[in-house]
């Protein structure tokens, strides 16, 4: 897969709410000295202020797949973009794909999935979302696109962290993890971060969903945070609160959350595929992200997989090594997840 | 060619030995004749025109990638993501039509018999016959393909969820064929009976125009970006799947309520098409680079060249139908005469 997956273009989604600091970002890409070359791929013209013959406008026009399905939708002007694109192979290292503020980053997402001809030659690398520190915490509450925006992410970049105090800081963060604990997040001002954290992660790369751990632990405190996913998505959630540990706020979002699952015991694949399978095929709708490392019984390998709303992939990645747990781990991040339905029918594919 | 394949079975009739091999030297994605000169469009800044000797002559066309060609047998027409649409006739000769002013990539081109061109930039098709002013049309999402009906001055744009049919000389509201989904290509039957799109999933959809019938050609296993009509119009044979899937036109109701005809099957996709202008033969250029002629009526194979490194993206006929040319994605091309 390694030498595929590296003949394949690496394509970065840039989101990010509107005045959050997309264009910021990316024009740092462009202008700094880091020897790369890429095709940009933005909404509106004129804004990046690089002369680039491989600047390309586009339309965001999503249209739905034929398959009776409401959330598969795709990119159509991104496939016919990427299509010619590949005739200029050679002429660039990356392409970053510029969202509007108001977009849905799913039909992005999903053409990476769907769309053989672009399958064959590019690859996902990352959904990075530009957050402003100072609105978010207001977005979050009235644009359910900010929202979309930041469950979908692997990379947060939050933003005019000079605008906000301490206090604010924290708790728009606590914000950004009560919705998604997963994504790696940057503090920057003027979108200044080290262009590795933000280009070729490799986040959609089935090789490396082993990091979804969550990063509670980054933002310091270092008690036990399986526990601490585990616990709050008991009761029901009416309201927004939060509540401390080593004082670090948690937040629940009413609407947006992320259910994690793990087992020591192996799994049975042939219940456990046809259960992800009608998951994702009856809540995918709901279920924005998901992915996964599966350890099945009478399997010595691992086996991963990662989705957008009702499309999955998933691969045998590699041989467990010898002192290596085999654990199985999932992860969903979606809206109003049915999460008693989905631990139960985890549950029930644990062999026992 | 290059190596010996025992893979493929010895029972086949070949013809790879009566080859030309062309050093093109660069990857091309289609070729066309103008008479017996062969013109093979690169997929960026040049194309290569080869006479009948063989001789290969290279011609900048444009400033980066080539996105679409089309042929009227006397020139070829390109557009590019330089914004420039470009006529190349079998000289060599270059000549700018258009240029769009804010430089947005030329996707799609289409050419009348006489004369007149059609081109389109994103939303906006555009369409230039004879002496008269040239029209524009804007339709509601990105045109993704453009066909003359044979008849007339009347052109086909497909788009999402359907075809809009333009008379650019007329005043009369365009008319729309509707069905859901992203359409890519275009093409009219040669008798002007019907017209058939290739879409994005991997399936065609067809209208009979006298009542807008629809007919839905799916079962491919990949998406079709190849048609050809075969001569006289009875079949339309296509790319995408691992035989050539010919849909039969040749009565009223087209491929209606009928099955295709799968011919030459091998262990890779057809990736293009190209049916002989008077015979029922035509050619088939697979995934694998593999090119074989297929007769028609009982699928009798010829092998013209065997598997190789990348798919074959062009195949053409001359006028005449005594030339082949071909050549795969990374530019391995050729030209044999029957």
């Amino acid at each position: 897969m390694s030498e595929l997956t590296s003949q394949k273009i690496p394509v970065t989604v840039l989101t990010g709410y509107l005045g959050a600091g997309k264009t910021t970002l990316l024009n740092r890409i462009l202008s700094e000295n880091h020897g790369k070359k890429y095709a940009v791929i933005v909404n509106e013209f004129g804004e990046i202020g690089i002369d680039n013959d491989l600047i390309i406008g586009a339309d965001e026009e999503v249209f739905e797949m034929n398959n009776g399905c409401v959330c598969c939708t795709v990119r159509g002007d991104l496939v016919r973009i990427l299509d010619g694109l590949m005739k200029r192979k050679g002429k660039f290292d990356a392409i970053i794909v510029e969202t509007t503020g108001l977009a849905d980053p799913a039909p992005v997402a999903q053409t990476f999935f769907v769309d053989e001809d672009v399958q064959k030659n590019a690859r996902l690398d990352a959904v990075v979302t530009v957050a402003d520190a100072k609105w978010l915490s207001d977005r979050l509450k009235d644009a359910p696109e900010a929202k979309n925006q930041i469950a979908f992410a692997d990379v947060i970049v939050l933003n005019k962290t000079d605008l906000v105090s301490k206090a604010e800081l924290a708790e728009v963060e606590a914000r950004i993890r009560g919705i998604n604990p997963y994504a790696k997040l940057h503090r920057t001002e003027r979108c200044k971060v080290a262009l590795a954290d933000v280009l070729e992660r490799g986040a959609f790369d089935l090789d490396r969903i082993l990091e979804i751990e969550p990063e509670f632990l980054d933002a310091g405190d270092g008690h036990d945070h399986h526990h601490d996913h585990d616990h709050h998505h008991g009761h029901d959630h009416h309201h927004d609160h939060s509540h401390s540990h080593g004082g670090l706020k948690h937040y629940h979002d009413e609407e947006m959350q992320s259910l994690s699952l793990r087992t020591d015991k192996p799994l049975d694949a042939t219940k456990f595929m046809p259960w992800l399978q009608n998951l994702v095929a009856s809540e995918g709708q709901k279920i924005l992200r998901s992915k996964g490392i599966l350890a099945f019984s009478d399997d010595d390998d691992r086996y991963v997989f990662q989705g957008v709303h009702m499309m999955l992939e998933g691969d045998h990645q590699r041989k467990w090594k010898d002192d290596e747990r085999r654990e199985s781990r999932l992860v969903f991040i979606g809206r109003e997840l049915p999460e008693q339905m989905i631990r139960d029918g985890f549950e029930s594919c644990i062999t026992t | 060619m290059k190596q010996f394949d025992p893979g493929e079975g010895a029972s086949i009739a070949s013809i790879t030995d009566k080859v030309r091999p062309l050093a093109v030297g660069m990857p091309i994605s289609s070729v066309y004749f103008l008479g017996e000169t062969a013109v093979f469009v690169g997929a960026e800044e040049k194309a290569a025109i080869v006479g009948a000797g063989g001789e290969i002559s290279p011609v900048d066309i444009h400033g980066g990638a080539v996105l679409c060609a089309a042929s009227d047998g006397a020139r070829v027409v390109t557009g590019g993501d330089d914004g420039k649409l470009v006529a190349l006739n079998a000289k060599g000769e270059v000549s700018v039509l258009a240029t769009d002013a804010k430089r947005r990539w030329i996707d799609n081109v289409a050419l009348h018999p006489d004369g007149a061109v059609a081109w389109s930039a994103g939303k906006t098709s555009y369409v230039r016959s004879g002496k008269s002013e040239e029209k524009t049309f804007d339709m509601p999402s990105t045109v993704g393909g453009l066909a003359f009906a044979p008849k007339g001055l009347r052109l086909a744009v497909a788009h999402y969820n359907g075809v809009t049919l333009w008379f650019p000389n007329m005043a009369a509201k365009p008319e729309f064929l509707e069905w859901a989904g992203s359409h890519l290509s275009v093409t009219f039957s040669p008798d002007n009976k019907f017209l058939v799109t290739g879409m994005h999933e991997p399936a065609l959809h067809g209208w009979r125009l006298a009542d807008n019938r629809h007919m839905r050609m799916s079962g491919y296993p990949g998406r079709v970006r190849s048609m050809s009509w075969s001569a006289g119009g009875k079949g339309l044979a296509t790319s995408g799947a691992d035989t050539v899937i010919i849909w039969p036109f040749a009565s009223k109701d087209g491929p209606m309520g009928k099955e295709p005809a799968m011919l030459a099957p091998l262990q890779a996709r057809v990736s293009a098409v190209a049916c002989h202008p008077k015979h029922d033969i035509l050619a088939a250029g697979y995934s694998d680079g593999c090119v074989l002629m297929v007769r028609i009526e009982d699928g009798a194979e010829i092998l013209v060249r065997r598997r190789g490194n990348a798919a074959v993206s062009a195949l053409a006929w001359s006028p005449k139908g005594s030339l082949l040319a071909f050549s795969t994605e990374d530019g391995d091309a050729g030209m044999v005469e029957l």
